[in-house]
């Protein structure tokens, strides 16, 4: 079967931002730096919804770019697109651009969109990366532009320097360690645990959570959101962690992951800013993901992986109305009521809708996710899983305590107009549209997300890791080409 | 052909009414007071004619149930999850969501007057529309993935209705009440929903209670297993329908809009819980530990309410503890196994408490009629027996009932302060910990430290 696209979609997808953003570098005119970002956020949009289309077109699981330079230039593919990451990729380039256009003209001094594009592009490339090394190597270059941001605003950076070193230090260790050690279990078995401590950081697990708190303090809200929303730290789950551990390691991890959901939903019920309190809801719903993808089950894999989908998309857009909340009225206290409604009925129903979109509330694809990551859970551990409807009804609860502190109460009074802007409004027309449209015809979202999981544990299992096989059974080679049959059909 | 049609036609009409409504509100159209009363008459009109007409068409044709199968909603066949949207027209729905669109279609009219001119009129229909859509859904649900869906729509609009005068601090702060308690019955019944699920291979609740169509019981699920996801319902149908020990949120929700409490807890959601626990009625006489659970629990709170109920000082208040000392009666009818005696109280309940909660606002001027048309009296003497009772146990129950049985207090310093608490001391440990290894914040304290410090010094 045929695995390379008609074009190069990807290397043109990861080119454009880097390319947007030289000019945007050269240019002094913050208008025209505005205009040729959002250009190419769009251009890298449709590119990457193009290689989507392409790649469903082929029918397998993972392919290629057809007359690839990166080939030309040093005779090996190093990017690919498999069904894990063709929608994320579209996702995330959706992402970028919204928050670019939804950035206000008086914010652009603080909010670089170089720095924008160019991690747009690390992030693509990082979800398209087919190698091990380059993988290591663009997260850690992932690192540096938020590093920087904070550098120049002249905030403290000792915590996220040294999460991020330890991060790096750990996957550098564990991967060259299970380089040079294969043949000995003691050095595999410890990479192995060397490469889940990092995944773990970089994820936000417990106690390694708190540099994303400290990340939203100190960054500004637009480069925070780019850099967690993504979830990196999920992928870098699946791309290095999950072939290699052993499963009652991750299972173990997902229960050390379900108590981080957990206790970051508390958490975020306590809050007294509202940055604060995103941080913590983004802990909490990102902790279930990575729950679903160690459980190691379908179902479990797919509910995490529709979710992780979701989230993208309705965090994104609940940060993107907290961060145009606070350009016009500062840090929002959460201490107090502050009476924003009357003044911005849009946005505080944007925050309502893509809040509860995000927690697993009808109208949205959580919802079945949620359903599908509970039944995964439950079927691995039956008590463990009551803790995913512990922590949803937490972060449902402290979700409309934020709503209410901010926007209802004493009716705040502005001198100017502090409604949402046109480039809001559109905002919160796309997000809530793609939030309805997936949440109301789910059945192809699932579908393509299942077949994903389904190919992930085929990997997992033809590495022989999972010797048991006890969470998921052998699948027959008839099994295989029936699934090759569907995914084409 | 007509049957299928007029059951989509019951579903579809609310569901195409709220998605009308919020597409437009999304794309910023707004929509006028008239054309959003006539399109929310048009579309209950539409689906309780649907349903009436249904219900003549099983009549004609001795039906007991219909099933309107949309198909999989979401379909998984390896792993066999479906989650199934079919609706179920029996003897309990039919009658159940006749009852919604009536009253719904009434307060409805009445809104319309009430909140003319309002600031929040279109929120108002908003939050309405949903919450009708929600009871259609539950009352018609024949999965109980379905049955989920619509609960959690009127969990939410039950909570943003109650804090519906958002300018007020009072009214939101009980909207999280109410929502915080809801939350966590929405909890358990996704817990039940998942062990009916494995118990009986899928979420067709005429699978789970039996072939037999409701009522007559056919359920094979086993005791244990009956007794487990049947707490777990208990526990969401008390929450839903303020059962103790959740009681406490029930006058709180007085504080939205009248026609929202005639909707809210006079009327309908208050009885979506004893609805739950109807609907699933074959199943819980699979334990008899169960039954009596549920006519303990209802017998509790009857007398809770009762007691409660005597020392209210408004109306509103009042007609909201005597919707639970009914609600509770409601529940313990379904614990003896009276289906029927129970989804007719359900029915003259709801409606009568309707009518009190809507003539509320004008109790006064219909008093004061009253008395012009008989002649002017000094005071209605009410006859009273004198209390028997100790003057301390007295005092006691007095306390009891104006402190509507410690309820909240138990809920908010047992659970919920040592919960915050706890949290609040991770937070502040947090913070620290941020703190000490901020190298630059270190140094911005000290040198803070020595400027003070210089400062001070003679």
């Amino acid at each position: 079967m045929n695995n390379h696209l008609h074009l190069p979609w990807l290397e043109l997808s990861i080119a454009c931002p880097i390319v947007a953003a030289i000019i945007c570098w050269r240019l002094k005119n913050e208008c025209t730096v505005r205009s040729v970002a959002l250009v190419a956020c769009l251009l890298t949009l449709a590119l990457t919804l193009g290689e989507w289309f392409d790649f469903n077109t082929l029918g397998t699981f993972s392919a290629q770019d057809s007359n690839s330079v990166v080939f030309l230039l040093f005779g090996a593919e190093y990017f690919v697109i498999n069904e894990l990451t063709a929608p994320l990729l579209s996702k995330v380039s959706l992402l970028f651009g919204l928050t670019i256009f939804a950035t206000m003209r008086s914010k652009a001094g603080r909010f670089s969109v170089v720095n924008a594009l160019l991690a747009e592009a690390i992030i693509l490339a990082i979800l398209s990366c087919s190698s091990t090394m380059l993988l290591c190597l663009l997260l850690a270059f992932s690192t540096v532009l938020p590093w920087y941001e904070m550098r120049l605003r002249g905030r403290d950076t000792s915590v996220f320097s040294l999460c991020m070193s330890l991060h790096l230090g750990l996957m550098l260790a564990g991967t060259l360690l299970l380089w040079l050690g294969h043949d000995s279990p003691l050095l595999s078995n410890l990479a192995v645990c060397l490469m889940a401590l990092s995944a773990m950081l970089r994820a936000g697990i417990f106690p390694g959570h708190f540099w994303i708190v400290d990340l939203f303090e100190k960054c500004t809200f637009g480069t925070a959101i780019l850099f967690v929303a993504p979830m990196t730290g999920a992928y870098f789950v699946l791309r290095l962690v999950l072939p290699v551990v052993p499963v009652w390691a991750l299972h173990g991890i997902a229960v050390l992951s379900l108590s981080t959901a957990l206790y970051a939903a508390a958490m975020a019920l306590v809050q007294i800013e509202a940055r604060r309190f995103f941080a913590y809801l983004f802990i909490s719903q990102s902790s279930l993901v990575l729950a679903g993808l160690e459980i190691a089950n379908p179902i479990g894999m797919t509910g995490a992986l529709c979710i992780w989908l979701e989230i993208g998309w309705s965090l994104g857009g609940l940060a993107l109305t907290l961060r145009a909340v606070e350009a016009r009225i500062g840090r929002i206290s959460l201490e107090q009521y502050n009476g924003l409604f009357d003044q911005m009925p849009h946005l505080g129903s944007l925050f309502l809708f893509t809040g509860l979109a995000s927690i697993g509330f009808p109208g949205g694809l959580s919802f079945v996710g949620m359903e599908l990551l509970v039944e995964g859970t439950v079927e691995v551990y039956p008590l463990v899983g009551t803790i995913i409807v512990l922590a949803t009804a937490i972060n449902g609860v402290a979700l409309l305590r934020a709503y209410f502190r901010i926007f209802t109460g004493t009716r705040h009074i502005a001198t100017v107009s502090i409604a949402a802007r046109p480039a809001e409004r559109i905002v919160a027309i796309t997000l809530s549209l793609l939030i309805l449209v997936v949440g109301i015809w789910p059945n192809a979202a699932i579908r393509s997300r299942y077949h994903a999981a389904e190919s992930l544990l085929r990997i997992r299992q033809e590495s022989g890791i999972d010797q048991t096989a006890e969470s998921s059974p052998p699948l027959s080679s008839s099994r295989l080409n029936e699934l090759e049959k569907e995914k084409g059909h | 052909m007509m049957m299928h049609v007029c059951a989509l036609l019951v579903v579809a009409a609310p569901a195409a009414l709220a998605l009308n409504m919020g597409l437009s509100l999304l794309f910023g159209y707004r929509l006028s007071e008239r054309r959003l009363a006539l399109t929310t008459q048009v579309a209950v009109s539409l689906s309780a004619i649907a349903a009436t007409t249904l219900l003549i068409n099983m009549l004609m044709t001795d039906q007991v149930q219909y099933t309107l199968d949309l198909g999989h909603w979401v379909d998984l066949p390896v792993e066999h999850f479906h989650f199934t949207l079919k609706f179920l027209f029996d003897r309990l729905s039919i009658p159940f969501v006749i009852l919604s669109l009536l009253l719904c279609g009434v307060i409805s009219a009445f809104a319309n007057r009430y909140l003319h001119r309002d600031e929040g009129y279109t929120r108002f229909f908003l939050f309405f529309v949903i919450f009708l859509l929600g009871m259609v859904v539950t009352s018609v649900a024949g999965t109980i993935e379905t049955m989920f869906l619509g609960w959690e729509l009127v969990g939410l609009s039950s909570a943003l209705l109650v804090a519906f005068f958002h300018n007020r601090v009072n009214p939101v702060a009980n909207g999280l009440r109410v929502w915080t308690i809801y939350r966590f019955a929405d909890g358990a019944f996704l817990f039940a929903a998942l062990v009916l699920h494995h118990l009986t291979g899928g979420g067709d609740l005429n699978l789970m209670m039996g072939s037999q169509p409701w009522p007559e019981s056919g359920c094979d699920i086993g005791s244990t297993h009956a007794l487990i996801a049947g707490l777990l319902l208990l526990v969401a149908a008390a929450g839903k329908s303020a059962l103790i020990p959740f009681s406490g949120w029930l006058p709180r929700a007085m504080e939205g809009p009248t026609p929202s409490s005639a909707i809210f807890y006079g009327a309908l959601s208050v009885h979506l819980g004893a609805y739950l626990l109807l609907r699933v009625g074959p199943m819980l006489e699979q334990s008899p530990t169960l039954q009596w659970t549920i006519i303990a629990l209802g017998g509790i709170t009857a007398i809770y309410a009762a007691l409660v109920g005597r020392v209210q000082t408004d109306v509103k208040s009042a007609l909201a503890f005597a919707s639970l000392l009914q609600v509770s009666i409601i529940v313990m009818e379904i614990g003896f196994g009276l289906r029927y005696v129970a989804l007719i109280h359900i029915i003259g309940h709801a409606s009568m408490r309707s009518l009190q909660l809507l003539r509320a606002p004008s109790l006064l001027r219909d008093h004061r009629r009253l008395e012009d048309n008989i002649g002017y009296s000094e005071r209605i003497k009410l006859a009273s027996r004198p209390d028997a009772a100790p003057t301390r146990l007295r005092i006691w129950r007095y306390r009891f009932a104006m402190e509507r049985g410690y309820l909240d207090t138990i809920l908010d310093e047992w659970i919920a302060a040592p919960f915050l608490k706890i949290f609040r001391t991770f937070d502040r440990l947090e913070r620290q910990l941020v703190m000490c290894l901020s190298v630059g914040n270190r140094k911005q304290a000290a040198k803070h430290v020595s400027e003070t410090d210089e400062m001070e010094a003679p």
